[in-house]
């Protein structure tokens, strides 16, 4: 095959490089920024341009660091690799790798639906594919994000009517930036922490048209009614003290489900993820056209078994480091 | 339905009793009557027997959504919750539906009688006709498992403030077994002549937390022992007796030794205590007494092997009056009087253990379990009987719980409110040969901060998984702590415990340091 799958990740022996290592590597070709999909200690990184910055953030300025445009080649030792959209995040990308007759694409993270932040995720033709599974169960099917937003507005607005302020778990690469991008078009007063403000610095340094909204200043007055977005793991320091009084309300694919939404105790869920839902994924692998599907992280065992009985696929499922959207949202920035 | 759909989501949005409270009122203001009383009877349990077989429900739902049944079965477990599941799981509706609560509870009565297929023509048309959390409220409905975030208390309070009345006339009210296909508003709440059946609401304890110390003088207080049984209301009116449990069910028929006896009936009295298997002056395990409940019907051999009284602890109605309002002593001595001049073998009267002082009473404590008793009950002598679960008046002072260190091996992802992370842990022990023996699952016990540690960690050290489970690596040790312990013939290790918990991580101790089934079979001695 011309992927094996590794203790350090999946590796193209061909080409000799890795794709989402989680060991270090002398080559790897990273699918988004997140950090169980970017580790640290690479000697070269292959990425999309916009995860370039972000990626330079997080795991250094000095990073060895090359990055190509969505359907750009590179040739390596007669491997044909490409990145093409995959939807999950601005710069997140299926990571296609072609030898003689094998064609794989290693999707990373992706969601079907356009959120009109990212470039769309776009299906691509092969023989072998390798998908997530994080809301791989029929439970789970998105409602179109306008109306979860629309639902969040009327929640802020009542929440502003009772003179408070609207407190949003969000992970600060991706989800931020998706809810910004749309509760800023309806002019909603937005402060963000800095840890979303500076993965927003970065994305505009990559060329990403996004609002820029500010961090909380020490002395300033905060109207009610106004919006601050923050990774959950802000939620439990000193730093939310000054929002006060507000409601908490999270975004999260696993807001779906009443249950979680009791476990992590928010006020209100919001059930907008940033990974494909249970129609998307089938979706997806069937447009590719592949017949050996390699299904990842997430409901990984019960996914792969629908594949084969259902679609009559060739699926297995494959261990990996990779934590897709995690139940658990104080495990920031790990989707 | 819609508005008996939008109640249920208004109250599980928001955490705030006041809201919830709102919600319950502008509810019973605008529902149609028919739609209150039924409303008044699902929160207080008051719900039919279920009417659909729920395997039918899950292949109706799998042939509709076009998924196998395996599939629908794993995300049932998933979910946690399965009207949840169906809800989520059945292609979209079209939101026509216009039965209303009343009509649908009709509807789902008339079921009983039929052929499945009619049943499954009847629940897909309601279905198809249903927004998501409609048919999540409605196959709560279907179900039998309706459960709400609505304290009875806070049931009670929302009418009373409503119709402006008691919360405790408007508890006595709802109390006792009504019927809401039967019954009126008007009966049920504004009619003021009393069923001889009802029962008042149960006073309930909170855990003693704070020193002894600080409850004043030991002189205002009764201590009585904490007898393991189950709590129990006899009421005694117009020649007959009724007999209720604490979740405010009929038992009558589960102990006629406490029910069908003529001087019982005599006593024109409601008496609060606690009924115990008995036998030779003393309690029985309570085991023995589990062979008594959930019963309809009870044989004569299970009645002589498993013999019952009530020790009674407290007098609330006497001679067709309304006592709760004085004093613990008054209603004590008028309840010694009563059970001297009745002299009933099954009812006694619960003991008071005297004490002078509060070291005293400590030492005392440590004699619970040779008293077969869980500890102390504290009452206020002064105190009122008052309604619900309360602070102030009554404590429960429990014994120390046993304990042992046991090492994790099995790991399940929880469902409901976890679903996702493995919180479902299996504790084991070690033989004599040193095998590791499985010997109880816990899940709770833990902060969220410490399920995050130990969830990363799993991840990492799994060996095998199957379905939901996994094996991990046998490393983290964690103490665990029960109520009870008794031999079992279903579990491998031989032993049962009862309520088990994780109390703490052991990160300070290794496998090799945990407890034996050894140490566990002592502890069986010991109770």
């Amino acid at each position: 095959m011309l992927i094996s799958f590794t203790e350090r990740g999946f590796y193209c022996a061909q080409g000799d490089f890795y794709i989402d290592p989680w060991k270090p590597v002398p080559r790897a070709v990273i699918t988004h920024a997140h950090a169980d999909h970017s580790y640290r200690g690479h000697g070269h990184y292959l990425a999309h341009h916009i995860s370039g910055p972000v990626m330079r953030l997080r795991l250094g300025a000095d990073i060895s660091l090359e990055t190509l445009e969505y359907g750009e080649k590179r040739y390596i030792n007669g491997v044909e690799l490409s990145l093409h959209p995959a939807g999950h995040i601005p710069g997140s990308a299926q990571v296609r790798v072609a030898y003689k007759d094998e064609v794989w694409v290693i999707s990373g993270d992706y969601k079907t639906e356009d959120d009109g932040l990212c470039t769309p995720f776009e299906p691509v033709r092969c023989t072998h594919f390798v998908t997530e599974s994080t809301f791989g169960l029929p439970l789970f099917r998105w409602r179109p994000q306008e109306e979860i937003f629309s639902e969040m507005l009327q929640w802020i607005g009542g929440l502003a009517a009772e003179g408070r302020n609207a407190f949003i778990h969000a992970y600060s690469l991706g989800k931020a930036q998706r809810l910004i991008r749309a509760l800023h078009r309806h002019g909603v007063p937005i402060l963000v922490h800095g840890s979303v403000r500076n993965t927003n610095k970065a994305l505009l340094e990559a060329g990403l048209d996004i609002p820029n909204p500010p961090t909380v200043s020490a002395q300033q007055h905060i109207a009610p009614g106004t919006v601050i977005i923050a990774p959950a793991s802000a939620s439990e320091s000193n730093w939310t003290k000054r929002f006060e009084p507000f409601g908490e309300g999270a975004a999260s694919g696993w807001m779906a489900l009443r249950g979680t939404r009791r476990w992590m105790n928010a006020e209100r869920g919001f059930a907008l993820s940033d990974h494909a839902d249970w129609d998307g994924l089938r979706a997806a692998v069937l447009a590719t056209g592949a017949t050996n599907v390699f299904v990842t992280h997430g409901y990984a065992a019960l996914f792969s078994r629908f594949l084969t009985e259902v679609h009559g696929l060739n699926a297995q499922v494959v261990r990996t480091s990779f934590t897709g959207e995690s139940a658990d949202m104080r495990e920031e920035e790990t989707s | 339905m819609k508005q008996f759909a939008a109640l249920i989501a208004a109250l599980d949005q928001t955490t705030s009793t006041t809201k919830k409270k709102e919600a319950l009122m502008r509810y019973f203001r605008e529902a149609p009557e028919a739609d209150r009383i039924w409303t008044i009877a699902l929160f207080t349990h008051r719900r039919p027997r279920r009417s659909v077989n729920t395997t039918l429900l899950r292949a109706w739902a799998g042939e509709l959504a076009g998924i196998p049944l395996w599939m629908v079965e794993e995300c049932w477990h998933i979910a946690g919750d399965m009207s949840e599941c169906l809800a989520a799981l059945l292609p979209p509706g079209d939101g026509q539906c216009t039965l209303s609560l009343a009509e649908c509870m009709d509807e789902i009565g008339s079921w009983k009688s039929l052929e499945p297929e009619t049943v499954r023509e009847a629940v897909v048309n309601i279905w198809m006709g249903m927004s998501r959390h409609e048919r999540f409220v409605f196959n709560k409905l279907i179900t039998g498992g309706f459960r709400v975030g609505v304290s009875q208390q806070l049931l009670v309070q929302s009418l009373a403030k409503l119709l402006e009345l008691e919360d405790a006339v408007v508890a006595l009210r709802l109390s006792g077994n009504w019927r809401p296909q039967t019954t009126s508003w008007r009966e049920l709440l504004l009619d003021e002549r009393r069923d001889d059946a009802r029962l008042y609401p149960f006073y309930l304890a909170y855990p003693l937390e704070q020193d002894l110390a600080q409850l004043g003088q030991p002189e205002d207080w009764y201590a009585e022992w904490k007898w393991d049984g189950i709590r129990g209301q006899l009421v005694s009116r117009g020649g007959q007796v009724h007999l209720w449990s604490r979740g405010e069910e009929l038992i009558s028929a589960q102990f006629p030794e406490l029910t069908q006896h003529e001087a019982l009936a005599g006593l024109n009295a409601v008496v609060d205590g606690e009924i115990l298997a008995w036998s030779e002056d003393k309690p029985m395990p309570f085991q023995v007494l589990q062979s008594r409940l959930g019963r309809k019907q009870v044989s004569a051999s299970t009645m002589k092997k498993a013999p019952v009284v009530m020790l009674a602890y407290d007098l609330l109605e006497w001679e067709g009056e309304d006592i709760r309002h004085k004093p613990h002593h008054e209603r004590r001595a008028l309840l010694e009087d009563l059970l001297r001049s009745a002299d009933l073998p099954m009812l006694k009267l619960s003991p008071l253990v005297s004490f002078e002082s509060w070291q005293e009473l400590k030492t005392l404590h440590t004699q619970s379990r040779e008293q077969m008793a869980e500890g102390f009950m504290l009452k206020q002598r002064n105190a009122t009987y008052q309604t619900g679960r309360r602070k102030g008046s009554w404590w429960k002072w429990k014994t120390d719980p046993y304990t042992v260190d046991a090492v994790m091996i099995y790991a399940q992802r929880g469902h409901g409110r976890r679903a996702g992370l493995y919180t479902d842990f299996t504790f084991a022990v070690y033989d004599a040969q040193r095998n590791l023996v499985p010997f109880t699952k816990a899940y709770s016990g833990l902060s969220d901060d410490e399920f995050s540690a130990i969830n990363r960690w799993i991840k990492d050290h799994t060996i095998e998984r199957f379905g939901p489970v996994c094996s991990v690596e046998a490393q983290l040790v964690f103490e665990i702590a029960f109520e009870g312990i008794g031999e079992s013939k279903r579990h491998k290790s031989g032993v049962a415990v009862r309520f088990p918990r994780m109390v703490r991580w052991r990160r300070d101790k290794t496998v090799q340091e945990i407890n034996t089934l050894d140490d566990l079979r002592k502890m069986i001695g010991a109770s």
